[in-house]
């Protein structure tokens, strides 16, 4: 059988749908798990820091640190992984900052969402995308 | 054209973020706990370039900050754990490595900067790995480690980390000359599907990417590496293994007498830069 | 117990009260997330650290609920505050129940 042009940009269309698709799912899934931690509760987009390198050299460790003054809990939040949960950081009377840093796996070029409960009740995020490289060798 | 141009820039702006391609003046500069590695060295005269640069300079700022504090290293662990190994009784003869290198593991310092080399009573060259499995065999009755595996590489990290900072300098005449040549050969001779030599990738195209990586010289000063593709150490063997498959390549054997050769042949063209031991790669 | 789980903390040997000062932890663990396949197809089962803590004499200062997104030998850096001298005590919790612990003094500068 011989493809047309317009054969090609049917299939190509319904790839994309197709490739798309478990996106959604996945921004679903992220979408019920910060409203459950916010009961639902407006979220301010500013006061919380999230760090990630703009390009990631592995996705298989990423450092990441994030920062909130003020903040007694920050949870993390992976959109483009499997599962969307990251890490949830609770911050106790010995703590020296709302901040923390740790290192995680992300599947593939995506954004992270950090989460802050201020003590006051309120809540802030913050987002950042970062590019996870297909490697050479390394990869 | 104008799609062409917008590919370079992105490629360029991606390479800005690695250390190779930043100037001279403003290169970083890799010290751990305040020991200076040198990172680039001038080519010893044998080899076909002027520098010599180690892999951590290719590597991306977040990558590289990870080898300059022994804590944010996750190699280290796996040097905490040699150090049990260091101290535990193993074998038939009652002894654990500590009970005849009284000194500990710092009476080796030095020792990497010389591995592979000539071994007179064995009549061949050896590695780090085989003075190891010799002691383990020999002088402790123990069953020797496999080469490669995560125990040995743990144990060649602790004793590489002794000579960090200090000049890698194998020789290369005398009776090491042979397995030095043998090594040169396998360096530059097209293999496998994809027909390519290791001086196709490490000596005619480092610092030019390969899909989203930056290509190294293959230098072997900074193994045994933990790499963030595995999170473990890798030996320097296991290594070429690696690059084997990657051109569709029958590997030879890790730990066999080509590898080896190999081994002895890659470290001399790292003479001059300083023993990393554990590196961070990706 | 996983194999060859070695924790590592690093703690300053003194600090002055209620300064902010860095705390790092590290542990060995495979971190298996629960979505890789062996090599007959079955799903590897999770087994990760889901939960580690830091507290300075018997007070939290910090709780951290990991998933299976934590890469491999987890790594933690964050701030405490002391007002007297004593003990900082870290807890790893494994999926398959063992619980690793370290510990580190510090002094009051």
């Amino acid at each position: 059988m011989n493809y047309t042009r317009r054969d090609a940009l049917v299939i190509g269309a319904g790839a994309a749908v197709a490739v798309a698709m478990p996106f959604r799912a996945f921004a679903e899934r992220h979408a019920d798990a910060i409203s459950a931690f916010t009961g639902g509760a407006d979220v301010a987009q500013t006061g919380v820091e999230l760090t990630a390198p703009e390009i990631a050299e592995n996705g298989n460790t990423v450092p990441i640190s994030v920062a909130a003054d003020g903040a007694s809990e920050i949870i993390i939040f992976a959109v483009g992984n499997p599962v969307p949960e990251v890490i949830k950081f609770t911050f106790g009377p010995r703590s020296g900052a709302s901040s923390a840093a740790t290192r995680c796996r992300l599947a593939g070029t995506q954004d992270l969402i950090a989460v802050a409960k201020m003590a006051d009740g309120s809540f802030a995020q913050a987002t950042v995308n970062v590019k996870v490289t297909i490697g050479g060798c390394g990869g | 054209m104008k799609k062409i141009t917008t590919l370079c820039a992105a490629i360029s702006a991606l390479a800005l973020s690695t250390g190779f391609a930043i100037a001279e003046a403003d290169a970083p500069v890799l010290s751990i706990d305040g020991v200076v590695i040198a990172t680039r060295a001038p080519a010893p005269e044998y080899l076909d370039i002027d520098e010599v640069i180690s892999g951590w300079v290719f590597r991306t700022v977040e990558t590289q900050a990870l080898q300059m504090d022994d804590f944010d290293n996750p190699g280290m662990i796996f040097v905490d754990q040699a150090l049990d190994d260091w101290n535990e009784v193993n074998g038939s003869e009652g002894k654990s490595c500590a009970s005849c290198h009284t000194g500990g593991p710092e009476e080796f310092a030095g020792l990497r900067t010389v591995l592979p080399r000539w071994n007179e009573d064995a009549g061949a060259v050896w590695t780090m790995e085989d003075y190891i499995n010799n002691s383990l065999v020999e002088h402790m009755g123990a069953e020797p480690w496999k080469v490669g595996k995560a125990q040995m590489n743990a144990m060649v990290a602790l004793i590489s980390l002794q000579s960090r900072g200090m000049p890698m300098n194998v020789a290369i005449d005398g009776p090491a000359a042979e397995t030095w040549a043998l090594g040169e050969e396998i360096y530059f001779t097209r293999v496998g599907q994809l027909d390519m030599a290791c001086a196709n990738c490490h000596i005619d195209n480092y610092g030019v990417m390969i899909r989203a990586d930056h290509l190294s010289q293959g230098q072997s000063n900074g193994f045994p590496a933990y790499r963030l593709k595995n999170a473990k150490l890798n030996g320097i063997q296991s290594r070429f293994s690696g690059c084997m498959k990657n051109i569709r390549a029958t590997p030879y054997a890790v730990g066999g007498p080509e590898f080896t050769a190999l081994e002895l042949y890659v470290a001399s063209r790292g003479n001059g830069l300083s023993v990393e031991g554990p590196s961070v790669r990706n | 117990m996983a194999e060859n789980v070695k924790p590592r903390v690093r703690v300053p040997r003194s600090a002055a009260a209620g300064e902010a000062f860095e705390i790092k932890s590290l542990i060995s663990h495979i971190m298996e997330s629960g979505r890789r396949k062996d090599s007959d197809g079955n799903t590897i089962p999770r087994s990760i650290i889901n939960t580690f803590t830091c507290d300075f004499n018997g007070e939290n200062v910090i709780t951290a609920e990991l998933h299976g997104a934590i890469s491999t030998n987890p790594y933690f850096q964050f701030e405490a505050t002391i007002e007297e001298a004593g003990t900082f005590t870290f807890t790893w919790l494994d999926d398959d129940g063992s619980v690793y612990t370290d510990s580190k003094d510090i002094a009051l500068a």
